[in-house]
């Protein structure tokens, strides 16, 4: 069987576990929208302010959201060792880890998708004529977050105080990809919106350098 | 009805396993034919458990290797074979100690899955088929974590039977079960048996199927203890063995 | 035995000289006189960190390719040492910066990736910390110190990027540039001496970790072969051979 295929039944099945209950889905956007408001305390955002700061702090509740959103892919398959049942199944382990990382992907940004809109109203920030860019970077972003963020929830399953460890390893990791985020996403909501093609390049070589890590490194991640 | 599978032989040449500085198995080295039926005794840390999931390509041995007859080597040592490792999974079904189910699917979506993941024809049908043999056809679409420990333990042996594999590995297969499904699981085993499937069973508890075993190997501390041999009787090992637990 | 007291010595004599040059030799400099002393061991310290980091990028992946416990010793001798050197970098430069600038720190690019590396690599100690089983943390953490190592000119290429985007102040006294030959010969030499001290405490640690391992081997011999295997090689019948013969 295709590790593309093998890893289609596999999403099949992320998507199927999480959509019965949507708990996870549903914690990550409240998450998201606690740390937004938390920071509208932080300061006042007046229009130019927003322009400024807005794009950070929205990348950054990404992140925190992310990095809490992520643990459960690898934790949950402890629970009947139903990982071990993967294992056995004649499918690479790449397979396992794309269909994990496409699953926290589609999650991550269903939850983008509602928090994007109420970010702008809260914060006053214009999304006409930017909407299609905006997808763009949100969804290189979000590639580099979820690829990374599979592979250490899959690391820290096996440790004590996973929850603690998987922000430990993952935040300092995708500095980066923040910095070129935010500028990415700062560009499009300046007077004059304009995709900014370096960030954009870096952000799609962080992704690709990180993706190719992973599939060589596939088989030892998921060894016993 | 399906052919007949090929009959795949296990052996394990030498295999030691360690987790950190406690040893699961020492240098054990066994040959267990195609087709053989082999009950695998002892007491709990005995390691039957890490030679069981060891046979299913869970774990690399720390040293030796495990080999399969009719199929491709695994090696130890991180250096994988030339020949995929793929083949055998096919071939191989474990009843671990976990149900290996996931909880919030249904039966039919847990044996779905497994069947699409294994390649399997037929998918509807055989699910259905095999929903149907292990009894549970009416609770198909019920989520496993509503289900009696029976019932899950007679869904996770449905599950590592579903793909027929010639190699089947069962580690305490028997707990849990009630009498109906105990008698199920013996039948299931005749059946399987006749088929010409190598079995390793690990038990601890007397129960009928053991009467089906061709070959008793009875392991303490990680090493092999006794062994009745391919051409051997098992019932003496099985007897003495029976009195002590 | 003899060979590594003599080495010892050598480097310690190396780092003498490289103190005293660097404190008496060099000529002072214009606008900092003294403090910029301390150049000489800060970027002496970040180059030892590299190479550190270098190494245990290299062991991570010879240990997830041979799969032999003395890479593994090798990768976390390596990123202890590094972030070491890295922690002396991230000191001495605060300490150089508040009486030539009058600030404790700056978010300049190269400060900022290096402080972000410093992280890194304690989250990869960390990890090991939190991990029990020895197979899973060698294989675990080798893995997280790769993909920590590609990170590393990711991290440095973006604040560089952004940092130029956002014009810093300029800083007076931009270290490296036009050094005054003997300056050049100073830096050298301080290069050398922390280099070779870093190189000591490597190997120092890596045969510290490969003796640990032995050790839980022997221990794990030992308790295979059960108490009386051994004679009195066991406490529990020494104890009880010295009980008997005291009666």
């Amino acid at each position: 069987m295709t590790t593309v295929r093998a890893a289609g039944i596999v999403l099949a099945k992320e998507l199927r576990l999480e959509f019965r209950t949507r708990e996870l889905l549903t914690a990550t956007v409240i998450f998201a929208l606690v740390v937004v408001v938390l920071f509208s305390f932080a300061f006042d955002p007046t229009a130019a302010e927003s322009r400024r700061y807005g794009p950070g702090l929205l990348w950054i509740a990404f992140l925190f959201a992310g990095s809490l959103m992520l643990n459960p892919s690898f934790a949950r398959e402890q629970n009947n060792e139903t990982l071990d049942a993967l294992r056995m199944a004649p499918i690479s382990s790449f397979a396992i880890l794309l269909g994990k990382i496409l699953a926290n992907f589609i999650f991550m940004s269903l939850a983008e998708l509602v928090l994007v809109p109420v970010f702008a109203v809260l914060y006053n920030l214009s999304l006409a004529g930017i909407v299609w860019r905006l997808i763009l970077v949100l969804a290189l972003g979000t590639l580099g977050l979820t690829v990374t963020g599979t592979v250490f929830s899959a690391v820290s399953a096996h440790a004590r105080m996973r929850e603690l460890l998987l922000p430990l390893l993952l935040l300092p990791l995708l500095t980066p990809l923040l910095i070129a985020a935010v500028e990415s996403t700062a560009s499009l909501f300046a007077e004059q919106p304009a995709l900014d093609r370096t960030w954009l390049a870096f952000l799609a070589g962080f992704d690709i350098v990180f993706l190719t890590a992973t599939w060589l490194l596939c088989d030892h991640l998921l060894e016993e | 009805m399906p052919a007949t599978p090929a009959s795949i032989g296990v052996s394990f040449h030498n295999v030691e396993k360690r987790f950190g500085s406690l040893a699961a198995l020492r240098s054990v080295s066994l040959e267990i034919r195609a087709g053989e039926f082999v009950a695998l005794l002892g007491p709990n840390g005995a390691g039957k458990t890490t030679l069981l999931r060891m046979a299913a390509l869970l774990m690399n041995p720390t040293r030796g290797a495990v080999l399969f007859t009719n199929g491709p080597a695994v090696v130890s040592e991180r250096v994988r074979a030339q020949a995929p490792v793929v083949r055998p999974k096919h071939a191989i079904g474990l009843v671990g100690h976990s149900t290996l189910l996931y909880d919030e699917l249904t039966a039919a979506e847990n044996l779905t899955l497994f069947a699409r993941l294994y390649a399997l024809e037929n998918i509807a049908a055989t699910v259905a088929a095999a929903l149907d043999d292990c009894g549970l056809a009416t609770r198909a679409g019920s989520l496993v974590h509503t289900f009696s420990r029976g019932m899950r333990q007679r869904l996770a042996i449905a599950r590592a039977l579903l793909h027929q594999p010639s190699v089947i590995l069962l580690d305490e297969p028997a707990a849990g079960l009630d009498r109906q499904g105990l008698a199920w699981f013996s039948s299931r085993l005749a059946r399987l048996k006749s088929d010409g499937c190598t079995v390793l069973m690990s038990t601890h508890a007397r129960n009928e199927s053991l009467d089906l075993a061709t070959r008793a190997i009875a392991l303490a501390g990680g090493r092999v203890e006794h062994d009745s041999g391919s051409d051997g009787d098992p019932r003496a090992l099985l007897s003495t063995l029976r009195a002590e637990q | 035995m003899k060979a590594r007291s003599t080495l010892t010595a050598l480097v310690a004599l190396l780092i003498f000289c490289a103190g005293y040059a660097a404190l008496f030799l060099a000529p002072d400099e214009a606008t900092m006189h003294a403090i910029q002393r301390i150049f000489y061991f800060h970027v002496a310290s970040w180059n030892a960190m590299f190479c550190a980091f270098f190494v245990a990028f290299y062991a991570s992946v010879a240990y997830l390719v041979t799969g032999k416990r003395k890479w593994d010793a090798l990768g976390v001798s390596g990123v202890e040492v590094g972030v070491i050197c890295c922690t002396i970098g991230l000191i001495t430069g605060p300490l150089w910066a508040r009486p030539v600038w009058g600030i404790w720190w700056t978010w300049d690019a190269k400060l900022t990736s290096t402080f972000i590396l410093w992280l890194l690599f304690i989250a990869y100690l960390l990890l090991r910390g939190l991990l029990e089983d020895p197979e899973k943390k060698a294989s675990l953490s080798a893995i997280f110190a790769i993909f920590a190592s590609l990170d590393i000119p990711l991290v440095y290429l973006a604040n560089r990027l952004w940092r130029t985007q956002h014009p810093q102040p300029v800083i007076a006294g931009g270290q490296g540039s036009g050094l005054d030959p003997t300056m050049s010969k100073v830096l050298l030499l301080c290069l050398l001496a922390i280099f070779c001290v870093m190189i000591l405490v490597l190997v120092d640690r890596y045969r510290l970790e490969l003796l640990r391992n032995e050790a839980a081997e022997l221990k794990f011999e030992i308790e295979s072969r059960g108490p009386d295997a051994l004679g009195v090689a066991s406490e529990g019948a020494a104890t009880r051979a010295l009980q008997k013969g005291g009666q």
